[in-house]
């Protein structure tokens, strides 16, 4: 359905205010228009998601006063996949004196992000930065520490100053943690109203503003409508549309997708970040990437044997017949180059048949060097348990053996689009987190998405949803409403038809067949015959969805089936889309790699004139073209130039 | 591989549940354990029946989600290892694998392997955190923690949530995991404030969510897939006689 699309009015955040860029952000906080205290406790938010974004955004609006009720599809709020963040969160704290500063930050994200983010929200970003570790070391996170009893830091990827704090390889869980305990302090405290094991399955839209959401207990099979004030999805990124991700199992984009539905853009659809250093896939059972953390290529080196076809284990290999093709290529960055160039490095070599492993998909990560000067012990130290996982996934034991890597979907840049103050284009709903497209442009940085969730849960949205409960004043929805009547009949229509089909093919078959599909034409190179080929595969894919999938069991009941099937069905409608963005961008930026736009070293090659833009994406209706609204990009500060890592 | 597993299947929290034993002839070495059950469901769906519901999202062994007895082992036979990140090459051809939910009495079964754990959410909603809420903290730097605090608060904080402790417990207790999150704030400054308040509180939720007592039979820490030490229940217990004998530093 989406081989055309048109063009509308250009869009623009209005939200942005002017002036030098380092005022801006002091100054929106001081043109918000402020909630009185007595009436933030008549106030309903609802947040959707519970990861870093979402839990410290319904941590900190309850102590605010408003009264909030939170959603998440796991059991706990604790689970959310925030969780498994491996690696570290930056801040511009400079504790290490190597010359870092908030400019530096900002400087560093823009230029990641391959010149395709707002500076406005990048800056403010990086100023946030500072808070965030400042809160979340009074929280009792345990981040790693020297001996003299302060913060211990290391360095990643596209960036020469160390800058990222770190809890060993789990970060992302403790700071997870520090937010999920925050929010539990205020359950306790009956300010928030926490519903696990919920999906929202469809936003509820009075009167051109959004007033809340239908539900369904995922135990219980009750389809709820919750009404508020306000909304905001917290509800993650979308790179389980190509089945095999990094991703939890359950992660989707149905929250965001229901509400794109409603009329919120959705920006940037086609940036998705692949990491360089996943372990390879092992057989057609798989069910999932594990991700090893980008740290590691602080200390290990990746290399391919230089002949094709090379057979040997990696120790019989010598040291003149190994290709490290990263330090070769990237001299000045070596291994620590940002993961769109070494990702893209790693499927070269494996295209020249210099891969490594049973599939020959796969580059050696090494860690005999460091292992050699600083002993095994140190190592242990630093990376013991991403090791251990390691090994317990492959049965290999690092220490002896050379990791295998290979590059895998990992988090996506693309979402739901959002102004300024984090408002998507449906009044009253915010966007936070992975689900917004906001600050990483079209790649974003190591250890910048857990900064990010939690600036604007912590620190952003806090203060800009405010001036949207100031300055709106909003009447109780009446729960017999035409609108709530008709978006809860939506879920049920949808429900009761999934499970009507009773055809002869999984859900998990399906969205198997949608992820090869987006793999092989949507993922780390796309070219214009192979998209346009994806866009008639998924179309044909998702027409045989509708009538032949297979859904067992009740509504009525916890059903997983019938869970992931409504998921699949949205990831069939996304999968077009992001298609369609990746084939309309005719040029290459960061992630995102047309074939037909390198330079003639092979790196991407920008088409400023052409696509210094946002690409906000409408929905126009079942079957009907989508309407592309652009957001002009501009750059004062950081000017856009050839990316070099070299 | 050719594996018989035997399963506990349980249509909802009241109805009685009943072993069931399946065949799956198409097994591989390289599968997780959650994959092999996944290789199982796509059958039972395709014939008609009803998949095994079990809870899973992350499937790298940090979200805590997965929570299956697998012959007799809290999260399977393998040390320091979730039923995710179980593989099939630590099962012989032709074995006979019985898999079962947790079971507590905190712990309701909710259908088959799925089972309801809000009871620790309850048990960290009495205190199981430090009252900082979001604004101006001081600089991270202003207190200096020395690092065997700050080791041994990550140690314990790396508490998945999972409640292996629990269901390896013959006494049903979660004393580990309740431990775990004391060991953590008590070990680190910002934790001192609250310290005794919190213990107290922490364990009259516990004891009051039908969780029981600590008999220190150390099986909790055994089958703790992130090896969580058993000593923070000496720690547990140091704290709360501290807290209620008055000798508590904020009593």
């Amino acid at each position: 359905m989406y081989s055309d699309f048109t063009i509308g009015d250009p869009v623009v955040d209005t939200a942005a205010p002017e002036g030098p860029i380092e005022d801006r952000w002091e100054k929106r906080r001081f043109g918000v228009k402020l909630v009185n205290p007595a009436n933030k406790r008549k106030m309903k938010i609802i947040v959707v998601g519970t990861g870093l974004a979402g839990g410290s955004a319904a941590a900190t609006l309850a102590e605010a006063g408003y009264q909030v009720a939170s959603f998440c599809y796991q059991d706990s709020p604790r689970r959310a996949h925030s969780i498994a963040a491996q690696g570290g969160i930056n801040a511009a704290k400079n504790y290490r004196n190597d010359g870092d500063s908030v400019q530096r930050l900002f400087y560093d994200t823009v230029k990641g992000g391959d010149f395709r983010a707002r500076e406005s929200n990048v800056h403010r970003l990086a100023e946030v930065s500072v808070q965030i570790i400042d809160q979340c070391v009074a929280q009792g996170v345990p981040f790693a520490r020297e001996y003299g009893g302060l913060l211990d830091n290391r360095s990643f990827g596209g960036v020469q100053v160390s800058r990222t704090f770190y809890a060993k390889g789990q970060t992302g869980q403790q700071l997870l943690l520090g937010a999920y305990q925050a929010l539990e302090r205020q359950i306790d405290a009956g300010r928030v109203e926490m519903h696990s094991r919920h999906e929202m399955l469809e936003l509820v839209v009075v009167d051109g503003r959004a007033r809340g959401i239908v539900a369904r207990d995922l135990v219980t099979g009750e389809i709820e409508t919750h009404l508020a004030d306000a909304v905001v999805l917290a509800s993650g990124g979308y790179g389980n549309v190509f089945y095999l991700s990094t991703n939890a199992k359950g992660c989707n984009v149905t929250a965001s997708w229901r509400a794109h539905r409603k009329g919120a853009l959705f920006a940037n659809p086609c940036f998705t970040q692949i990491h360089p250093t996943c372990i390879p896939v092992s057989g057609d059972h798989q069910s999932k990437l594990t991700l090893m953390s980008e740290s590691l290529r602080n200390d290990g080196r990746i290399w391919v044997p230089k002949e094709m076809g090379d057979l040997r284990p990696p120790q019989e290999i010598p040291e003149d017949e190994r290709d490290y093709f990263l330090e070769r290529q990237y001299p000045a960055f070596g291994n620590l180059v940002p993961r769109d160039i070494a990702s893209r490095a790693a499927k070269n070599v494996c295209d020249a048949k210099r891969g490594v492993g049973p599939s020959g998909l796969g580059v050696y990560l090494d860690f005999a060097d460091i292992i050699e000067r600083t002993g095994r012990d140190a190592v242990a130290a630093k990376y013991g348990n991403l090791f251990e996982m390691y090994e317990r996934i492959t049965g290999e034991d690092p220490y002896t053996t050379p990791m295998r890597i290979f590059p895998a979907v990992h988090y996506t840049m693309g979402g739901l689009w959002v102004d300024y103050d984090l408002q998507s284009t449906i009044p009253g709903m915010f966007v936070v987190g992975e689900a917004n497209f906001s600050d990483h442009g079209a790649n974003r940085l190591g250890a910048s998405a857990l900064m990010q969730g939690l600036a604007d849960g912590y620190f952003v949205l806090p203060v800009t949803i405010g001036d949207y409960l100031a300055s709106n004043h909003l009447e109780p929805v009446d729960p017999d409403a035409p609108e709530v009547g008709e978006a809860r009949k939506t879920v049920d229509d949808r429900i009761r038809k999934l499970l009507s089909i009773d055809g002869t093919r999984t859900v998990d078959s399906f969205h198997r067949e949608l992820g090869h599909i987006m793999w092989d034409y949507c993922g780390m190179e796309r070219t214009e015959d192979g998209l346009r080929k994806a866009l008639d595969l998924i179309a044909e894919l998702r027409r045989e969805f509708w009538r032949t999938v297979k859904v067992p069991g009740s509504a009525a009941t916890l059903n997983q089936s019938l869970e992931k099937a409504g998921r699949v069905a949205d990831f069939l409608e996304l999968g077009e889309l992001m298609c369609l963005d990746a084939l309309h961008r005719n040029e290459s930026c960061g992630c995102h790699f047309r074939a037909e736009s390198q330079t003639e070293d092979h790196e991407a090659k920008r088409d400023d004139e052409n696509f210094g833009y946002v690409a906000a994406w409408e929905y126009a209706g079942a079957g009907e073209p989508p309407v592309l609204h652009k957001e002009d990009l501009n750059f004062s500060y950081v000017h856009p130039s050839q990316r070099s890592y070299k | 591989m050719r594996l018989t597993l035997k399963i506990w299947r349980q249509s909802d929290a009241d109805a009685t549940g009943t072993m069931v034993g399946y065949q799956v002839d198409d097994a591989d070495e390289d599968m997780s354990f959650l994959e092999l059950l996944d290789v199982l469901n796509e059958k039972l769906i395709l014939s008609g029946d009803e998949p095994v519901a079990f809870d899973h999202d992350c499937r790298e062994g940090i979200c805590g989600s997965c929570s299956m007895v697998i012959n007799g082992h809290p999260h399977g036979p393998q040390k320091a290892t979730t039923a995710c990140q179980l593989h099939l090459r630590h099962f012989r051809d032709g074995e006979t694998i019985t898999i079962e939910p947790w079971r507590a009495a905190a712990f309701p079964v909710i259908k088959d392997l799925v089972v309801d754990r809000s009871a620790f959410d309850r048990i960290i909603q009495a205190g199981g955190y430090v009252s900082v809420p979001t604004g101006a903290a001081p600089d991270a730097h202003a207190t200096p923690v020395p690092k065997v605090h700050a080791d041994r608060a990550f140690t314990a904080a790396a508490c998945i949530g999972c409640g292996a402790c629990v269901a390896a417990c013959p006494n049903g207790s979660g004393s580990l995991f309740l431990g775990a999150k004391i060991t953590h704030l008590g070990e680190l400054p910002q934790g001192q404030p609250e310290r005794d308040g919190r213990v107290v509180r922490m364990v009259e939720q516990h004891d009051a969510e039908g969780f029981g007592g600590c008999t220190n039979t150390g099986t909790c820490t055994v089958s703790c897939p992130k090896e969580i030490p058993l000593d923070v229940i000496s720690q547990l217990n140091h704290d709360y006689i501290a807290a209620t004998s008055g000798r508590g530093r904020s009593a």
